[in-house]
């Protein structure tokens, strides 16, 4: 019977170690959570500010360099708020794993999700100076998605989901022109407190 | 029962060595430094269980530079991989068979 004991355990200490090594494990479900909670406050903001109406195409009531403005803006804060908060999440959950903060593993999760961001970040640039702004909240989805598809395979694999979702709602809004904030809003905001909820209760619960 | 254990490797008896081939399973090539820091071990202790792995060839070992900086990285070999994965095929015919 011990002998089998020793066996497993080895077999644990095996996969364990593989896991340490080559993903990320510290990241933490509230981050995504209070990720969510962040964008959909930044929703509402823009969406009582600008008196916009979710559902139906948008009308312009400011001139467009205004509403870009706020949109940047917006986003900008609302960014700014998910990353300290994601990182105050991930340092308390490394250290409750005791694992290193910076190493190999969050080197490589940060490139691998940053390419695919930034990459995103300057097609926006593009689609703006092509004067085609209908086209960035669908496609800030779809590199988003893409950036965490790619980021998985260096982390929690649940991210993979998260990831697809977001590629999904950005295809759908591509073809819905109009609802770029309902479907941020549904994206950045409801899915990241359901993928942080769900990841939670799975890995710190 | 006996034809199982004869299947686990004794070059892999050893919770260290155990760790070394886990991380060069799913990691290409692993600095000195980084198996050291991951395996929490001292740097003696690690170069030992590293040339017990080399001398049956089941890592190779790949000095190189960064910058001025000598640096010292290690890889599975192919007969390595193939002899942890037996190793950990006969480990789980194991606990599946005493766990009837």
């Amino acid at each position: 019977m011990q002998e089998t004991l020793n066996h497993i355990n080895d077999l644990k200490e095996i996969r364990s170690m593989m896991e340490k090594s080559s993903r990320f494990i510290s990241l933490s479900g509230l981050s995504g959570i209070f990720a969510g909670i962040f964008a959909l406050l930044g929703a509402a903001t823009a969406y009582w500010y600008l008196d916009l109406n979710l559902t139906s195409p948008s009308d312009y009531k400011l001139n467009p360099e205004e509403y870009y403005l706020f949109f940047f803006l917006d986003a900008f804060i609302v960014l700014s708020l998910a990353i300290c908060s994601g990182i105050f999440f991930t340092i308390r959950q490394s250290k409750k794993k005791n694992q290193k903060i910076w190493d190999k593993t969050s080197y490589r999760l940060v490139i691998n999700v940053l390419i695919p961001l930034a990459v995103g970040g300057f097609f926006c640039l593009g689609l703006l100076y092509h004067q085609l702004p209908g086209l960035i909240a669908p496609a800030t989805l779809l590199f988003y998605g893409l950036a965490l598809l790619n980021g998985s395979k260096y982390t929690l694999d649940d991210v993979r989901y998260l990831g697809y979702t977001q590629i999904g709602l950005g295809l759908v809004a591509t073809f819905l022109p109009g609802h770029g904030l309902l479907f941020w809003a549904i994206g950045f905001g409801i899915m990241h407190i359901v993928y942080g909820t769900l990841m939670y209760f799975k890995y710190e619960k | 029962m006996k034809n199982l254990i004869n299947n686990l490797n004794k070059a892999f008896e050893n919770r260290i060595r155990l760790g070394i081939m886990s991380v060069l399973m799913v990691n290409d090539w692993v600095d000195f430094i980084d198996l050291k820091e991951m395996l929490d071990v001292t740097d003696g202790n690690l170069a030992s269980h590293i040339n017990a792995l080399e001398k049956t060839n089941y890592i190779m070992v790949r000095k190189s530079f960064i910058g001025k900086k000598p640096n010292t990285s290690f890889s599975a070999t192919e007969e390595g991989k193939n002899a942890f994965k037996e190793h950990l095929n006969a480990l789980e015919s194991l606990i599946r068979g005493e766990g009837r």
